[in-house]
């Protein structure tokens, strides 16, 4: 099987498709509004500290994962050790719950690409998201489809299953190097023009004016490495995936050095853009950027198109730049989370592509039509919550712990990473991966846990909350121990691909 | 702006994007090297 695995075509092809899927929605509005509530120029410290103690670190743990085991998550956590494949499977688990959302919001940025040619928001964009374009019902009624949502939708998931059938290289890699200039370009120039606008400096000093008291502040830290773990994509199968398919002697280190400072200077021209745009607004309305900044939905569709409303010149150009961006970083993430659990399927099942992708990816966009209703943003938001809190790091920290704790493995995997990379890992490496990022980790899903009990999540009905967030979540747990339960196909080498002496030893002079 | 918002931003985008671009030249220049040993 893996003489037939499919590869990369080159190691710019990789490198896009990994900072497509690290580069999402939550680089473009949330990292703004974290840094400028954590410090503003202070979190830089805490944000980098954590970027080169747990993002990296971690991005090369999964890439040696990927690439000693040549599997999907669940296929390279059980050629890791037997007992690990559960962890794989949850992680699988959790990317189909996140994709089934996903989907959506993307969907509503495709949406309002199309409403910014004459900001069709009108007067209060608040009301007509919530609405008129949405018509939110009350949390536990489902409502009537949202057409306005639904042919979007359709559109993203037509888009996303199409690049998906067409394999690693000619589906994933050729879209993302078409998805990621163009991402690239549409956002310098809308940094550009915000940096430009009358106001700008004021958002830009909200954003970067250093409160240095907050570094003693743990609550900052806490911040600072949930942003990384979270917007890098590791802990939850995906890199482990892209990384199975890199050739034998890819240089794992050098591409997660590559891949987590590409993420981190995307964020922070996001950073700019963003807080040069609420300056704006800010100066235009004469309030204070702290009556305007807000991260997520609320910055995305509410707060942005009071921005362009206010624009001068061709404001709906803007809007389109914008919210257009917002759908290539999500459509090159969505690629990735949802290429997790259709590699996975068909390696246990052995599908042909097509087949996983139509029963996968078809069966993941139905699920999607459940959030494109009146309902669907209460559902969203709390299935959002659960999902990261216990699912994407509760997993991470399993994952960690299991493999530098319980299995021991940090040492053969250091040594396969540093057998085909040209950067050496040293002891930081080590010490990151066994106490500084389980450390981190643990001490946010305790505190998540506290929060959860003491102050529940909104105002939603404890029901609610109980089927949909701590249900889904426990689901997937419990989807994931399920499926290690099933067997492997026979033909299927459990042990490792090549033996277990190919460290590094069949490099290629002329490495893609 | 002021002073100390000017100095953070520069250091940070010095950090952030300078980081990114040592990443990207010692890879390469390690990646050429190796390519021209026999």
């Amino acid at each position: 099987m893996d003489a037939a695995r499919e590869q990369w075509g080159t190691r710019l092809g990789f490198l896009l498709a990994a900072v497509g899927s690290a580069v999402g929605l939550g680089n473009i509005w949330r990292f703004p509004y974290v840094a400028w509530d954590n410090g503003g120029g202070a979190f830089f410290v805490p944000y980098l500290f954590a970027l080169l103690t747990a993002g990296i670190p971690l991005l090369v743990l999964e890439y040696a994962i990927g690439h000693r085991f040549r599997g999907s998550a669940p296929l390279s956590l059980r050629r890791l050790h037997p007992r690990a494949e559960w962890i794989g499977w949850w992680q699988v688990a959790v990317c189909f719950l996140i994709a089934s959302y996903y989907a959506v919001v993307i969907a509503w940025a495709a949406g309002y690409a199309w409403f910014s040619v004459g900001t069709r928001w009108g007067e209060d964009p608040e009301a007509f998201f919530f609405e008129s374009y949405l018509g939110v019902t009350e949390p536990g009624s489902l409502g009537g489809v949202r057409l306005g949502v639904l042919l979007p939708l359709a559109l993203v998931w037509g888009l996303t299953l199409a690049v998906l059938s067409g394999g690693i290289r000619r589906g994933i890699e050729r879209a993302n190097r078409v998805l990621i200039p163009l991402l690239l370009l549409m956002f310098l120039v809308i940094v550009l023009r915000a940096v430009t606008l009358e106001g700008s400096a004021v958002g830009l000093e909200a954003l970067f004016e250093p409160d240095w008291s907050s570094i003693g502040d743990a609550s900052v830290w806490v911040a600072a490495y949930g942003q990384i773990f979270f917007s890098l994509s590791i802990g939850f199968a995906i890199m482990i995936t892209y990384a199975s398919y890199l050739p034998r002697d890819g240089d794992l280190t050098g591409n997660a050095f590559i891949a987590g400072f590409s993420n981190a200077s995307f964020e922070l021209l996001a950073g700019i853009g963003v807080f040069a745009a609420i300056g704006f607004l800010a100066t235009t309305g004469g309030i204070g950027v702290d009556e305007v900044a807000r991260d997520g939905i609320g910055l995305a569709f509410v707060i942005f198109p009071e921005i362009i409303s206010q624009l001068p010149g061709p404001s709906g150009l803007y809007g389109v730049l914008f919210f257009g961006s917002l759908v290539l970083a999500g459509i090159s993430s969505l690629i990735s989370i949802t290429q997790t659990y259709i590699a996975a399927l068909q390696e246990k099942f052995e599908l042909r592509r097509r087949t996983a992708v139509g029963v996968a990816g078809g069966g993941t966009a139905l699920v999607s039509v459940s959030y494109a209703t009146g309902g669907g943003i209460n559902t969203l938001d709390v299935v959002d919550r659960f999902i990261n809190n216990f699912g994407v790091a509760a997993v991470g920290l399993v994952e960690v712990v299991v493999i530098a704790w319980l299995i021991r493995e940090l040492p053969r995997l250091r040594t396969h990473a540093d057998g085909v990379s040209d950067l050496r890992l040293g002891m930081w490496w080590v010490i990151s991966l066994g106490a500084v990022t389980p450390l981190v980790l643990g001490w946010m899903t305790i505190d998540n846990l506290r929060t959860e009990f003491t102050e529940p999540y909104g105002d939603y009905p404890l029901m609610f909350l109980a089927v949909l967030g701590w249900g889904l979540a426990a689901l997937a747990l419990v989807v994931g121990i399920a499926m290690s339960r099933a067997r492997w196909p026979d033909g299927l080498a459990l042990d490792v691909p090549g033996g277990p002496s190919d460290h590094g030893s069949n490099r290629r002079e002329g490495r893609p | 702006m002021s002073t100390a918002a000017v100095i953070t931003m520069l250091i940070g985008m010095s950090a952030i994007w300078g980081g990114l671009a040592v990443s990207i030249t010692l890879v390469v220049r390690r990646s050429r090297r190796r390519a021209r040993q026999p």
